[in-house]
């Protein structure tokens, strides 16, 4: 029972991916032919389009982490910590995507590939944070022990990242500034900032997608567990 | 609240009468902050950078290592024999226990400080008596930072494969607001300058004290065993 509806939401998942992944072709057939140039940066803005939306689909995978680390600590569901694992593996899938899109625009446009700047360091130390976490998880073999460690640090580094951000804040800072989460209306020309939202749509597609395929594989991997305990004793 | 007040001294003494009679790791840890500070002296090229440049860093480089080898030590003593089942089984609240735990490693780690400090102005030489109290103060708030999180990660980690090695990959992105803030307030004691001028890095410290020693203390309980 439990085995073919986790399959099922794997096809889903897969199915998801795969819509999410033609999509993303889209946006960047519209992004290259039918967006215009930025005046300033010339065509190195175009990797604008995939940063900034991996970006966003990297911190709301670690978001939803941190969220579900709450509520597994409050219902003790075993559900809840493996979409909790599942959102934060994907989410560092994303960042990876994030880390390296960014340094690659930043040395033509900043000239220097990295610099400490505040969200560059939050993202950072989010993702060192979730690979610890990933680490942490690994290195525990009870799975009720491993769901409270894990949902410890999760709601440990939702608490962390504003402290960072602060910290580097007060330091000094370089990022250019949010060009449509800010207060007043978004200050993109309309054409890029609809092939913007379009791939924020599109990245969060594909991070529901991986999170249901990564999920389902998280619970095929627990009834194998299961199993072969059965089967030793 | 008295009960518990007591339940934690009484953990916190039992660990330092422990610490007091074999000495391991606070010979440890003391030897490890003198050597941070020697190898970090020599760690700069001398024409170009001065030692006071680099002191503030050197000093909290050392004080955050140094504290890392006494919180690896603090929940091991607990694993041995299963003393922790023990501390379960007394009526006392987890609260408590982490008080006490927490405690027992505030004043391990303050002696650390105390023994590395006088160390550290003779071996950078740094002109030091007028802003003493003023160093004092920003080391108590900045060690509370790391240590509360410290004692909480510490209870976790020695029920993992590999504990010393999980310690630092899981606390050091604590580190960095307590010790960012505590080591631009240090520079500014070192120039001699107001402290005013580090208001914003201060409220950042007693921010974060405030935040982690409270979340600590409530996540502490789902760190033991059940």
């Amino acid at each position: 029972m439990i085995r073919e509806k986790a399959e099922a939401l794997a096809r889903r998942g897969s199915l998801l991916t795969a819509v999410a992944l033609l999509a993303l072709a889209g946006v960047y057939l519209r992004a290259l032919m039918f967006t215009p140039i930025e005046r300033f940066q010339g065509p190195a803005q175009k990797i604008f389009y995939v940063h900034a939306p991996a970006a966003w689909s990297g911190l709301l995978a670690f978001a939803v982490t941190g969220l579900l680390s709450v509520l597994y600590l409050w219902l003790r569901d075993r559900k809840v910590d493996l979409v909790a694992a599942a959102s934060a593996e994907v989410g560092l899938a994303f960042s990876v995507i994030m880390l390296t899109t960014g340094p690659i625009w930043a040395k033509p446009i900043w000239g220097t590939w990295w610099t400490w700047d505040a969200r560059l360091t939050s993202t950072l130390f989010i993702f060192l944070l979730f690979v610890g976490y990933q680490v942490l998880r690994g290195a525990i073999t009870d799975h009720e022990t491993r769901a409270r460690y894990s949902a410890v640090i999760g709601i440990l580094g939702l608490v962390l990242v504003p402290f960072i951000h602060m910290t580097v804040y007060l330091f000094r800072t370089l990022h250019p500034d949010p060009v449509v989460m800010k207060p007043g209306s978004p200050s993109l020309p309309g054409e890029m900032l609809v092939t913007l939202l379009t791939s924020f749509g599109v990245f969060t597609l594909l991070y529901l997608g991986f999170l249901a395929q990564r999920y389902a594989l998280a619970v095929l991997r627990d009834l194998k567990d299961e199993e072969a305990s059965r089967a030793v004793s | 609240m008295r009960d518990a007040l007591r339940a934690a001294l009484a953990i916190a003494g039992k660990d330092l009468a422990i610490e007091w009679r074999t000495k391991t790791a606070l010979v440890s840890s003391v030897t490890f902050a003198v050597l941070v500070l020697a190898v970090l002296y020599f760690a700069r090229d001398p024409t170009a950078v001065g030692a006071v440049d680099v002191a503030p860093g050197a000093l909290w480089v050392t004080f955050t290592f140094a504290a890392m080898i006494g919180l690896n030590r603090a929940f091991l003593l607990e694993r041995e024999n299963r003393a922790m089942d023990g501390i379960r089984l007394a009526p006392v609240s987890p609260q408590a226990v982490f008080f006490g735990k927490l405690a027992a490693n505030l004043v391990f780690v303050g002696t650390v400080e105390l023994v590395s400090l006088p160390l550290f102005i003779l071996f950078y030489d740094v002109p030091m008596v007028r802003g003493l109290p003023a160093l004092a103060g920003i080391t108590a708030m900045a060690t509370l930072a790391f240590v509360a999180v410290g004692t909480l990660l510490s209870s976790m980690v020695v029920r993992t494969r590999f504990a010393e090695l999980m310690l630092p990959l899981l606390l050091l992105p604590f580190l960095v607001p307590p010790v960012v803030g505590a080591v631009q307030a240090t520079a500014r004691i070192l120039a001699d300058r107001p402290l005013s001028e580090v208001q914003g890095w201060l409220k950042l410290l007693a921010a974060f004290d405030i935040v982690f020693v409270t979340i600590s203390t409530f996540l502490f309980e789902a760190t033991l065993e059940e």
